[in-house]
């Protein structure tokens, strides 16, 4: 491995913990492509990325959610917002005696989540699957105890397809679960390894984790009324249904795509338009449109995340070109 | 110096400027160390003052924790916290002081160092580790076989009663114990080998047996040192978190059943606090802390008042 120059400036980044594989391998290759420029890129959060960013000492932030008004307010300066990751939910379970995968219709999902559906031969289950012959066993619901972008997207599909869910708990990256069976775990390992080891169990787990570790995830009927099971393709489905995305619109769940798969989202970079420094500002522009173009996005299925389609590249460029650099 | 007059004696200590100086860094460094204390409980007080503003003495008796509606109420885990550590210190010194026992006065001498030494290296493995053997080991054996069987048994108590998932207080409560067990067995075990060998002789000689000595004679005389080392893993216990975390649950409720989830102060904040973006959120947040510091030094306050009533009582006798 060549060492950087000495010369070589540091950019600095922080934020999301969803993005840090995928930004951990992208900046890599891009340092061993031009050496003279190193990213460092510390996953503390979206809190706290915002909060860095803000403070001013770091170039640029990742979050899951995009900052909203008063954090704009608050960071004083003009800050454009692009996608940057795209990733998906999986719902996985641990049905023991059922091979086939499993189908969930949205409602059901939402059913279970709110504690209505209890167990797993619930009719409403079901239905859905005929002839598959479900245990007599009750749901154990495991969620993220964590705060978590893939909460929120998670929350943001269930508020989507039902009001009740909306009202009673809403969206966030940490909300208070209604249902009385209702574990939680720490990061999507502990989700996925709760799953795994308790019969039972269902949990919503990022689909990196579920493609490499091979958990079963359940097939959902999305909004179209077609059964789509989760998969890099599914995912971009849903992105490529909605190339305008922006930070005041964002939301891509339960999208009524063809093939889109209900439960994905975006993480986002945000970079202040005029940044101070001009020589740095010209290095992070560089690595941004390397990042958000098809050579980065293309290290994002080396670590099992979904690439940007190409439509929504486009409107995370032309948002960068609005910076000064 | 004691045949000097007072005023004489007072001074007498610090007659030479290497007495004065070491005097005044001793000084110093006692005085830096309280105000370091002072500090933390003035940082955590102004970080929690929108929590504390906005919902005054509600947050301790209230039951909900909702970060989308803005609502906090820290009874659960307060529980968690207390109920996880009573029975992690219950566990923990029962078999913490009959380990020292054994170690002390009935284990050969060829077994008693090389035993000590591998059970003060439990106290090294980092809380994670234990965290990922809960998880993977500890979780599903409740889940399977020791969660049963005391169902079973003691499933006619609201203790023992309700669904059984692998993780939760109990579970908790064991990992706990583990962590703690090392401090209480090496703490214990040098007080009692450091209680003098002609108490045991005596005892020996009018006729009790080994075990009889041990526990009649031994353990009485160290009772005041083995309470404190229960207290110093008690203090362990409260504030532990990752190993906490990753086996209780992480349920803001509270239950009867000990196989239900719960949560712990320490493991909410370490959970949340990364991506609480409200101010309000962040403040209940460090008010949680200020709980558990509060906590904690009330346990101590309740155990040195114990101590110090024991010992008054000592020195009457």
């Amino acid at each position: 491995m060549t060492l950087p120059a000495v010369a070589a400036t540091q950019l600095t980044g922080a934020g999301s913990t969803f993005d840090y594989p995928f930004f951990s391998k992208a900046f890599y290759i891009y340092s061993q492509q031009n050496p003279d420029v190193t990213v460092n890129y510390q996953s503390i959060g979206s809190g706290g990325g915002i909060q860095q960013f803000t403070a001013k000492t770091i170039d640029f932030g990742a979050t899951d959610v995009p900052m909203n008004a008063s954090e704009l307010a608050r960071a004083g300066q003009p800050v454009l917002q692009l996608p940057v990751t795209l990733g998906g939910a999986a719902i996985a379970y641990n049905l023991p005696g059922v091979t086939k995968p499993l189908r969930l219709t949205r409602q059901a999902v939402v059913d279970i989540y709110l504690g209505k559906i209890t167990k797993w031969n619930d009719p409403a289950i079901a239905k859905s699957n005929p002839g598959v012959s479900l245990p007599d066993m009750p749901i154990v619901v495991v969620h993220r105890s964590d705060g978590s972008g893939t909460t929120y997207i998670f929350t943001d599909f269930l508020s989507h397809v039902s009001p009740e869910w909306k009202s009673k708990v809403g969206t966030g990256k940490s909300v208070s679960w209604p249902a009385p069976s209702a574990v939680g775990a720490k990061g999507n390992e502990g989700v996925a390894g709760q799953v795994r080891s308790t019969p039972g169990a269902i949990g919503y787990v990022e689909l990196a984790y579920v493609i490499e570790n091979h958990i079963p995830a359940a097939t959902l009927q999305n909004r179209a009324g077609r059964w789509v099971p989760v998969s890099p393709e599914t995912v971009a489905a849903a992105a490529a249904g909605r190339p305008d995305v922006n930070a005041s619109n964002f939301s891509i769940v339960d999208e009524p795509g063809a093939n889109a798969w209900p439960i994905s989202g975006y993480s986002w970079v945000v970079v202040y338009k005029k940044p101070s420094d001009a020589n740095r500002a010209k290095l992070l522009y560089n690595v941004l449109t390397w990042l958000v173009g098809p050579q980065g996005q293309s290290n994002a299925k080396s670590v099992d995340y979904v690439p940007l389609p190409g439509n929504v590249q486009a409107t995370a460029l032309s948002t960068l070109k609005q910076m000064q650099h | 110096m004691d045949n000097l007059e007072p005023r004489f004696r007072r001074v007498a200590r610090f007659v030479s400027p290497v007495d004065r100086g070491f005097a005044a860094i001793v000084y110093a460094g006692s005085i830096l160390f309280a105000l370091l204390i002072i500090g933390l409980f003035v940082e955590l007080v102004l970080g929690s003052w929108p929590s504390i503003a906005a919902f005054k003495f509600s947050f301790i008796w209230k039951s909900e924790w909702d970060p989308v509606s803005n609502k906090f109420g820290a009874l659960p885990m307060i529980y968690g916290t207390v109920v996880s550590s009573f029975i992690a210190i219950a566990l923990a010194s029962f078999v913490g002081i009959m380990a020292a026992v054994y170690l002390s006065d009935f284990a050969p001498r060829w077994l008693a160092n090389p035993l000590s030494f591998l059970i003060e290296l439990l106290a090294a493995v980092p809380s994670v580790v234990y965290g990922l053997w809960g998880l993977f080991v500890l979780a599903p054996f409740v889940r399977t076989g020791l969660g049963p069987v005391l169902q079973h048994v003691l499933g006619w108590t609201p203790l023992f009663a309700g669904p059984i998932y692998g993780v939760g207080l109990l579970t908790g409560g064991i990992i706990l114990s583990l962590m703690i067990v090392p401090t209480v067995t090496a703490i214990s075990r040098d007080i009692l080998v450091a209680i003098p060998r002609d108490l045991r002789e005596a005892s020996m000689a009018v006729g009790t047996t080994k075990w009889e000595m041990a526990m009649r004679v031994v353990l009485p005389a160290a009772r005041v040192g083995i309470f404190g080392a229960c207290v110093l893993a008690l203090g362990r216990a409260l504030g532990e978190t990752i190993a906490v975390t990753m086996v209780i649950g992480n349920r803001p409720q509270i239950s009867a059943s000990l196989f239900a989830p719960s949560y712990t102060l320490a493991s909410v904040i370490a959970n949340e606090f990364t991506e609480a973006t409200t101010s309000l959120y962040i403040s209940a947040l460090i008010e949680l802390g200020l709980i558990l510091f509060f906590v904690s030094m009330i346990v101590n306050g309740v155990a040195r008042l114990m101590i110090w009533s024991v010992r008054g009582s000592d020195r009457t006798a």
